[in-house]
C-alpha cells in the first residue's frame, strides 16, 4: 500500500470522524426542513452520519482490480470478460463482512431520462446478483442508478455512449 | 470539509444568482399566415418620464412568440393613441392591421399603478375587450402577460399561457464538478429563480396543481430521494427515501398524492401511489419489467406509464386504484414518458422515429401518432395548461435547449439558453388570481 493511499485513508477516517462528531444525527424520518442553505448542506439528512465524506473514495483493491464494468447497447448482461473482476470484488466482500459497496448504474444519453434510470438500475442489479451468489451478503451492497445524469464521457457518439453504459463499484464505509 | 463544501456552494449561489434572462427565443418554424396587429406604446401618467415597464413591448413580444401574430413596428404607426376614443380606424386599415391594442399606465400613489388596455377589431370598428388592473413595479410584468392572455384568447379562441411559468433543470460545469440547478422562470424566460442547487444530479421536476409546490428527485448523498418543495417558503419535505430507485414523481389532479417509481432493494422499478398526507403508499404494478414515468389523467381515473414488459418501452395505463394495465402505444419500437394534455384529449411521449428520439402527440380517441419535433435527442414533453402547446428539451451543438411546439406541430420555437445544459422543462398550471 502506497504512502499516498495510507495518507488518503487517514484523511478519510479523520474527515469521517469530524463529520460524525460535528453533526448531531438528524431525525431519520422525513421532516419539513427549511431549505436555507443550498446544495450539499443537507447531505447529512439521512441519518447515516456519512454526509459530505463521500468525495474521498476508499478502495481496498489497491490498483489493478477494475471498478467499472461496461455494458453493450440496450443490455444489462455482464460480459464474460468481466466476471473474473466481479468475482474478486465478491471475494473481498465475503472475506470482510464490514466492507460495503455501492453499485452506481449508468446509461447512455439516448431516450427518456427516467426510463434510463431503470436501465442503469438493471445493470447494477446484474452486478449485485453476481456478487451475492459468490458470497457477498445483501446488507453489504446498496445500489443507485444515475441513468444518464452523470456521464463519464460527454459527446453524442458511440465511443461516448460505450463509456457511459457502466456500473461503478464504489467502496463506502 | 463540510464547511468548505458549504462555502463553495454559497459562492456558486452568488455567481448563479445574478439576474439575467435565461432564455432567448427564436421562432424556428411558423404557420404561413400571422395576423397583423398593432400594440401601440402605452401612455404614462405618473412620476418621472416613463412607466416602470414598457407594457406594450411585453404584450407585443408575447403575441409575436406565439407564432400566430405579426406585431407591426412602432415606427410604422401613423398614430399612437392611448385611449379608444383616439383610435382612427382608417389609419390602421391602410396599414393592413386587423387588431389594435391601446392602453396606459397611471400612477395613483407610491408604487401603486393601474394598467388599462383596450383591444379593437379594425374591420368591425369595435372594441373586443377592455380591462383595467392594479399593479406594482413588482407585478407589472405579470399584468402585461395577463393583458396578452386576454388579447390572445379573444382573437384565437385559445386560452393564453403568457402568465404561466416553466420549471427546468440546468447543469453547468464548475471546475471538477457539475452544478445542477432547479429553476423556475416566467414562460418567456424572464424572472428566473433558482429553487434548489446541488453538485449531485436533480431530476424530474413536477408541478403541484396549485402551482405552489414542485416535486423533484435529488441525488444528494449519492442516493435518490423525492422531495416536495414549497416555492414561496423554500421549505421542503423528503417524501420518499427507499433503497434503490426513488423517481419520476407526478402530482394527482387533487394535489394530495404523488405517483412515483420505486425500485426497492431488488431493483424492480414499479409504479406506486404515495398519499402525501396519510404517508401511505400503494403499489400499482408488480411486473418484473421497468415500469416508470407515471402520469395521471386529468380526471384522476388512470395512470399512464412507461413499461418495457413487451421488450422495448411502450406506453400503458392502469386504473389509479390498481388493476390490469392496458397497452396504449403500438407504433414504433420506443415510446416513453407519457404526458396527458390538461383537457385529456392528447398524449405526448418520446417516440423513436427512425433512429431519432422525437416528441410525438397521440390523439387519445383515434390513437394516431403525430411527430411534432425535429431533433435527434428530444425528450421530456410537457403540455401548456391550454393543451395547445408543448415544451420539451432538445440538443443544440451538444447542449440541452428548450423548444415549444403547438400540438399540431405547425409552430415551433427555440428558447435558447445562455448557460449550460437546460433540460426537463415542465409547464406550470394556470395561475390562480
Amino acid at each position: 500500500m502506497s504512502a499516498i493511499r495510507i495518507f488518503a485513508l487517514t484523511l478519510f477516517a479523520l474527515a469521517l470522524a469530524a463529520c460524525q462528531s460535528a453533526e448531531p444525527l438528524p431525525d431519520p424520518e422525513p421532516s419539513d426542513e427549511a431549505y436555507g442553505s443550498r446544495g450539499g448542506a443537507t447531505t447529512d439528512a439521512y441519518g447515516d452520519g456519512l454526509g459530505g465524506g463521500e468525495e474521498v473514495e476508499y478502495d481496498p483493491s489497491a490498483g489493478e482490480l477494475a471498478n467499472i464494468i461496461y455494458f453493450d447497447f440496450d443490455s444489462s448482461e455482464v460480459r464474460p470478460a468481466d466476471t473474473a473482476t466481479i468475482s474478486r470484488h465478491a471475494a473481498l466482500l465475503a472475506n470482510d463482512s464490514r466492507m460495503r459497496v455501492r453499485l452506481e448504474g449508468h446509461a447512455d444519453e439516448r431516450g427518456s431520462r427516467e426510463y434510463n434510470i431503470g436501465l442503469g438500475e438493471r445493470r447494477s442489479q446484474a452486478v449485485r446478483r453476481l456478487l451475492l451468489i459468490q458470497g457477498a451478503t445483501a446488507g453489504q451492497i446498496s445500489t443507485v442508478s444515475f441513468g444518464e445524469e452523470r456521464p463519464a464521457a460527454f459527446g453524442s457518439d458511440e465511443q461516448a455512449y460505450a463509456r457511459n453504459r457502466r456500473v461503478e463499484i464504489k467502496y463506502v464505509n | 470539509m463540510r464547511k468548505l463544501a458549504i462555502t463553495l456552494t454559497a459562492l456558486a449561489t452568488c455567481l448563479a444568482g445574478s439576474a439575467f434572462a435565461e432564455l432567448n427565443i427564436e421562432i424556428t418554424q411558423g404557420v404561413g399566415k400571422r395576423t397583423p396587429i398593432a400594440i401601440v406604446p402605452f401612455g404614462w401618467q405618473g412620476d418621472g418620464a416613463e412607466a416602470p415597464l414598457a407594457v406594450a413591448e411585453v404584450i407585443s413580444s408575447d403575441l409575436e412568440r406565439s407564432g400566430r401574430f405579426a406585431p407591426i413596428p412602432v415606427e410604422d404607426m401613423l398614430q399612437k393613441p392611448t385611449t379608444g376614443a383616439d383610435v382612427d380606424f382608417d389609419d390602421w386599415s391602410i396599414l393592413g392591421v386587423e387588431a389594435v391594442v391601446v392602453g396606459r399606465v397611471t400612477q395613483t400613489a407610491e408604487n401603486v399603478f393601474e394598467v388599462q388596455f383596450q383591444l379593437f377589431d379594425v374591420f368591425r370598428r369595435d372594441q373586443l375587450v377592455g380591462y383595467r388592473m392594479p399593479a406594482s413595479t413588482g407585478t407589472m410584468r405579470i399584468a402585461a402577460h395577463r393583458a396578452a392572455d386576454m388579447i390572445f384568447e379573444k382573437l384565437t379562441g385559445i386560452a393564453g399561457v403568457f402568465a404561466t411559468k416553466v420549471a427546468y433543470v440546468t447543469a453547468e460545469q464548475r471546475g471538477q464538478s457539475r452544478l445542477y440547478s432547479l429553476v423556475v422562470a416566467d414562460q418567456d424566460g424572464e424572472n428566473e429563480h433558482t429553487i434548489m442547487e446541488s453538485t449531485d444530479p436533480i431530476m424530474s421536476p413536477a408541478w403541484s396543481p396549485d402551482s405552489r409546490r414542485l416535486a423533484y428527485v435529488s441525488f444528494e448523498g449519492s442516493r435518490s430521494s423525492i422531495f416536495v418543495q414549497t416555492l414561496r417558503t423554500g421549505n421542503r419535505l423528503r417524501v420518499s427515501n427507499e433503497p434503490g430507485i426513488n423517481g419520476a414523481p407526478a402530482f394527482s389532479p387533487d394535489g394530495r398524492k404523488l405517483v412515483v417509481t420505486l425500485g426497492g432493494v431488488d431493483g424492480n422499478p414499479d409504479i406506486h401511489v404515495l398519499d402525501l398526507n396519510a404517508r401511505q403508499k400503494q403499489r400499482l404494478t408488480t411486473h418484473r419489467a421497468i415500469d416508470t414515468e407515471g402520469s395521471w389523467s386529468p380526471d384522476g381515473r388512470f395512470i399512464y406509464f412507461t413499461s418495457d414488459r413487451s421488450g422495448g418501452p411502450q406506453i400503458y395505463r392502469v386504473s389509479a386504484t390498481g388493476g390490469t394495465p392496458e397497452r396504449i402505444s403500438f407504433e414504433g419500437s420506443y415510446n416513453a414518458r407519457p404526458r396527458l394534455s390538461p383537457d385529456g384529449t392528447k398524449l405526448a411521449m418520446v417516440h423513436n422515429d427512425q433512429g431519432n428520439y422525437r416528441i410525438a402527440v397521440m390523439d387519445i380517441q383515434r390513437r394516431d401518432l403525430l411527430v411534432v419535433s425535429a431533433g435527434s435527442q428530444d425528450e421530456s414533453p410537457s403540455f401548456a395548461p391550454n393543451s395547445d402547446t408543448l415544451i420539451y428539451a432538445t440538443r443544440l451543438r451538444g447542449d440541452g435547449v428548450l423548444e415549444t411546439v403547438t400540438a399540431d406541430g405547425l409552430i415551433r420555437q427555440r428558447l435558447a439558453s445562455r448557460r449550460g445544459d437546460v433540460r426537463e422543462p415542465v409547464w406550470s398550471p394556470f395561475p390562480r388570481y
